[in-house]
């Protein structure tokens, strides 16, 4: 009998999800013996024509990573779509965008000119990168690049959701368990549309730290002077997203003194993470003065990086707003 | 298909002419036509419009509808919720549909209102529609909470409003607290000398009821007392009451006024005498005060400066001095609270080209008040600044910080009367000319033009225009030694200089400066200008939108005597309404806490206005109390985790509502 097929793929991703995975240490063994690898750019050698020879639904399961930025990835996550019987979006960058959404905020242009004429970047024939191009062995293709990164399901119907930047090992491993067991027939599997390998509540609800009623003057960075290691980091002016990051990474950025950045994403049921956030913050703010509050929201140097560094293709913004001729 | 729209919805659609007033500027059959045919898909089953959906007729129209065709959820297109929420969840109800499954949606006040062009306002019309249809589908039923009412009241404020007010309530058999911030209940109206148009003598009607409340076995009076803390909400408020140090042991004091008369130290009395006359440092505001204990004036006893004196304890028959005595606090338990805040005047510093301040002889209205008062200052002598000169001409200025851009916008109701007023007093105890300035007069209400036609048959000039300035600069022969208005007269067309004795500055009134944190303290709204907001303009003026929480007089807006009385018995009437009702039923719009998502994270803890918030420290989750919170949002709003929903307002539901008001830029 042939074991059931695994694959797992990266969109506009960096890779970490894919090392997350590797990283569940001696587990990585079991799946190789559970499954057969059909794909898994990261490790192991497949074609996609491999993949596109399929029959319909032959993949049992799909982890696929990273946001749909390109042509590319839209077509291999239609494609993996059609070919998985359970296909997750993994990671931040899949369920929510993640850091690379970021760019929402800026037209392709401004993203391109930015990327091929930066300072970083040499490129003494100001080359910019064509989806067709003639060349003496013939033409070239790229994939198109979307003006908005997309995450998975604003593309495709998505069965299960993994968050996190990356989503921790030990979760990976447990949800792992629940599909092995599932293969077995000894357990069911999660209803459809579940988030899996996190909590329903917030990083505050794993965070040991001390909390009170919160009143904030000013806000601070961790750099900026010794910070209490037994207070609510927010409490001390240090904009935590904790109190709006679902939970299931055991607080490890407030353990270790650094606030939370909010990989985890929005909590059970939120609609805009960002928002939220927002909201939350605006509301301790401890000050009556207008001029006052304004002075103390400018010590929050990057708002929409700060609210959503990680939501913002997910958001109900998406993106932000610019006009035709590219200014926002 | 989300669990609460699960019982297949089916939605009845009901749009309003509401007379013409939405018809026309809303083709209202074409959003009937449109609802019924695009919006079926949501799970409408008829829709229809009518003339007056609010009729009986319109009502039964949705009830039959309701019986025949088995609708469970209705949507009306009309006008505001404020106005008809109620009359058509009501009309629901007795179709036998919880009246919790009906929206009413507004598209009188947000689109044939503000609109003027029909095809936009006819297109936004329909989104609304369909937002209130995609919003319905998610209501649930509810029912609204009862709650029984403490038969004790509070009435802030011992003005002629609050009066009248606790006399209403207490000669109704119901116990009354009644707080005043000053050392006696009376108010603005005790400096007054006349009362206008009938100029009886304030004094002889006010004296018997600030009597009757001091004495009322019903009321309990407490002066030189404030409010520091208000828990609780309709039915049952906890009120705690700040007693400051009066000095004076209120049980021994006798009121014979031997401390005051041997107090060596004179002030100079801000409040009562408005400035223009002196108390002791340990007085009552005035001789008929309510009630007769006095109070020392700490920062100015030179007891409690110097460390020596005790002139007044000394000579006090009956050992009511107590120079030890403490601030104290007292809650108290209340049903209903009625603010009678009422107002402060405009300060003319405000307006340097006036002079006040600065030219001796220009003065407020309230020093006028005060000088004209025979218990006043001078003896009710009409005197220049110097306390014997009289006059030989004055001029009164109208709408002084009113009407003006600068200052304040509106009008101050009785600016004209108390000139016309103060007209007619100079004239009378000094023959003097007087000239009366105004922008426009504004003599409406009972015998009040009358009182207009008077002082003009008594020969008092009014120039019609808004003084320019007030100098002691004299150009012209005559003006030497004169006040100089100048001013444009718009009825003879040119601009006059006027040379006078004395000015009389008729000064606005304006919010108390502490309005805005009094209303908050009492969680009710302010105005722009300050000025507490009623739940309805014409049909709700003395309720706000805090339930159990009432306003009367000239806290809500300027106004006269006689409003503020009828609005201080209104406030009581609808007080023992809720009384003698013995409990009321409030709407179940409710915050709740979901413990399973709450992570303890504290946002919430201090955002809630009415206290209703609570943290367990041992399940580090935060709880709130049903019976204390009004359903604000504020703390759903803020919640990070989501994890706070309010009742009939869900994420579901308004998301829903957004989506259908975004109908027609859907992708």
């Amino acid at each position: 009998m042939s074991k059931p097929k695994f694959a797992m793929y990266w969109g506009a991703s960096c890779g970490g999800c894919d090392i997350a995975v590797l990283n569940i240490h001696e587990k990585i063994l079991e799946v190789d013996e559970t499954f057969e690898i059909v794909l898994w750019p990261v490790a192991v050698d497949a074609k996609y024509a491999d993949v596109e020879a399929l029959p319909d639904g032959a993949i049992t399961l799909t982890l696929f990573n990273g946001g749909i930025r390109n042509e590319e990835n839209e077509h291999m996550a239609r494609l993996l779509r059609r070919k998985s019987q359970i296909l997750v979006a993994f990671g931040s960058c899949a369920t929510e965008g993640c850091v690379p959404a970021l760019a929402n905020l800026y037209p392709r242009e401004t993203l391109f000119e930015t990327i091929y004429a930066g300072p970083s970047t040499e490129n003494p024939e100001d080359r910019r990168p064509l989806e067709r191009a003639a060349v003496p062995e013939g033409e070239l293709h790229l994939p198109k690049f979307y003006p908005t990164l997309r995450t998975l399901d604003q593309v495709v119907e998505v069965d299960y959701i993994i968050p996190g930047c990356p989503p921790e090992s030990r979760q990976i491993a447990a949800v792992l368990d629940v599909v092995f067991a599932a293969l077995r027939g000894e357990a069911e599997l999660p209803p459809k549309g579940s988030v899996l390998g996190a909590g329903i509540s917030t990083v505050c609800e794993e965070c040991p730290r001390k909390r009170d009623v919160k009143k904030i003057r000013s806000f601070r960075r961790i750099q900026d002077g010794p910070v209490d290691p037994e207070i609510c980091l927010l409490e001390q002016g240090i904009l935590c997203a904790g109190p709006a990051t679902r939970d299931g990474c055991g607080a490890l950025c407030p353990l270790a003194g650094a606030a939370c950045i909010g990989c985890y994403g929005p909590s059970e049921g939120v609609a805009d993470y960002g928002a939220r956030l927002m909201s939350a913050v605006a509301s301790v703010i401890d000050s009556r003065d207008p001029e006052e509050i304004e002075r103390i929201l400018d010590g929050i140097p990057d708002p929409a990086g700060a609210f959503y560094r990680f939501n913002l293709a997910g958001s109900l913004l998406r993106r932000g707003r610019w006009t035709m001729d590219g200014r926002r | 298909m989300n669990a609460a729209t699960s019982d297949s919805p089916r939605i009845g659609v009901y749009v309003c002419h509401c007379g013409s007033n939405i018809a026309h500027m809303v083709d209202v059959e074409e959003v009937r036509a449109w609802a019924e045919e695009t919006l079926k898909g949501e799970g409408v089953v008829v829709a229809r419009d009518y003339k007056f959906m609010c009729s009986s007729l319109g009502q039964e129209l949705i009830q039959k509808d309701i019986r025949e065709l088995g609708l469970n959820r209705i949507v009306v297109a009309a006008c505001s919720p404020h106005l008809h929420e109620k009359t058509f969840r009501a009309a629901c109800e007795k179709a036998g549909l919880n009246g919790y499954l009906c929206e009413l949606v507004s598209i009188r006040e947000h689109a044939s209102w503000v609109h003027t062009d029909k095809a936009a306002a006819t297109e936004k019309s329909k989104m609304i529609v369909a937002g209130g249809v995609k919003r319905v589908r998610y209501d649930e039923p509810l029912d609204p909470l009862r709650v029984p009412i403490h038969k004790r009241t509070l009435v802030v404020g011992g003005g002629i409003a609050g009066i009248q007010t606790a006399l209403e309530i207490a000669n109704a058999g119901y116990p009354v607290y009644l707080v005043e911030r000053e050392a006696s209940i009376g108010g603005h109206m005790a400096q007054f000398d006349k009362t206008f148009p009938t100029l009886d003598c304030a004094a002889c009607i006010l004296t018997p009821k600030m009597v009757d409340a001091g004495e009322h076995p019903n009321i309990t009076l407490l002066t030189w007392s404030e409010v520091t803390r208000v828990e609780g909400s309709l039915g049952n408020f906890q009120v705690t009451i700040r007693k400051k140090a009066r000095h004076v042991v209120e049980d021994l004091c006798t009121g014979c006024g031997i401390c005051t008369e041997k107090c060596p130290k004179k002030v100079l009395d801000t409040v009562f005498e408005a400035g223009l006359g002196y108390r002791k440092a340990i007085y009552t505001p005035f001789p008929q005060s309510v009630p007769k204990y006095p109070v020392i004036d700490v920062e100015n006893c030179t007891y409690f400066v110097k460390g020596k004196c005790k002139a007044c304890q000394i000579f006090c028959p009956t050992g009511a001095i107590d120079f030890e005595q403490e601030d104290e606090e007292t809650t108290v338990e209340v049903g209903n609270i009625i603010l009678a805040t009422g107002f402060q005047t405009f300060d003319p510093r405000r307006i340097p080209q006036y002079g006040y301040g600065r030219l001796a002889n220009v003065f407020t209205s309230l020093e006028f008040e005060r000088m004209s008062n025979a218990a006043g200052p001078t003896g009710g002598e009409i005197v220049l600044r110097d306390g014997k000169t009289k006059p030989q001409s004055v001029a009164i200025v109208h709408c002084v910080g009113s009407r003006d851009r600068r200052y304040n916008n509106y009008c101050s109701v009785i600016c004209c009367m108390q000139s016309l007023k103060f007209a007619h007093l100079v004239k009378e105890r000094t023959g003097a000319e007087v000239y009366n300035f105004y922008i426009d007069m504004r003599t409406a209400y009972k015998g009040y033009d009358e009182f207009y036609q008077r002082v003009l048959s008594e020969g008092v000039n009014l120039v019609r225009g808004k003084v320019a300035e007030i100098t002691d600069a004299a150009r012209l022969p005559g003006e030497e030694g004169k006040l100089i208005v100048q001013v444009e007269d718009t009825l003879a067309g040119r601009q006059r200089r006027i040379p006078v004795d004395m000015v009389i500055l008729s000064v606005g009134l304006e919010p108390r400066k502490d309005a805005y944190e009094t209303a908050k303290l009492f969680g009710i709204s302010c105005s722009a200008n300050g000025w507490y907001t009623e739940k309805h303009p014409k049909l709700d003026p003395v309720a706000t939108m805090t339930e159990g929480i009432f306003i009367a007089g000239a806290c809500q807006g300027p106004k006269d005597i006689p409003t503020s009385v009828a609005q201080g018995a209104a406030a009581a009437a609808r007080v023992l309404g809720h009384i003698q009702a013995g409990e009321m039923s409030m709407e179940p719009i409710r915050a709740s806490v979901d413990e399973a998502r709450c992570s303890g994270c504290r946002i919430c803890n201090g955002l809630c206005p009415f206290n209703a918030i609570s943290f367990h420290d041992d399940r580090r989750v935060t709880e709130i109390n049903p019976a204390l919170c009004q359903g604000c949002g504020t703390c759903v709003a803020a919640c990070p985790a989501g994890a706070i929903s309010g009742t009939g307002f869900s994420d579901a539901q308004v998301m829903a509502q957004i989506e259908g008001l975004l109908w027609d830029v859907r992708v």
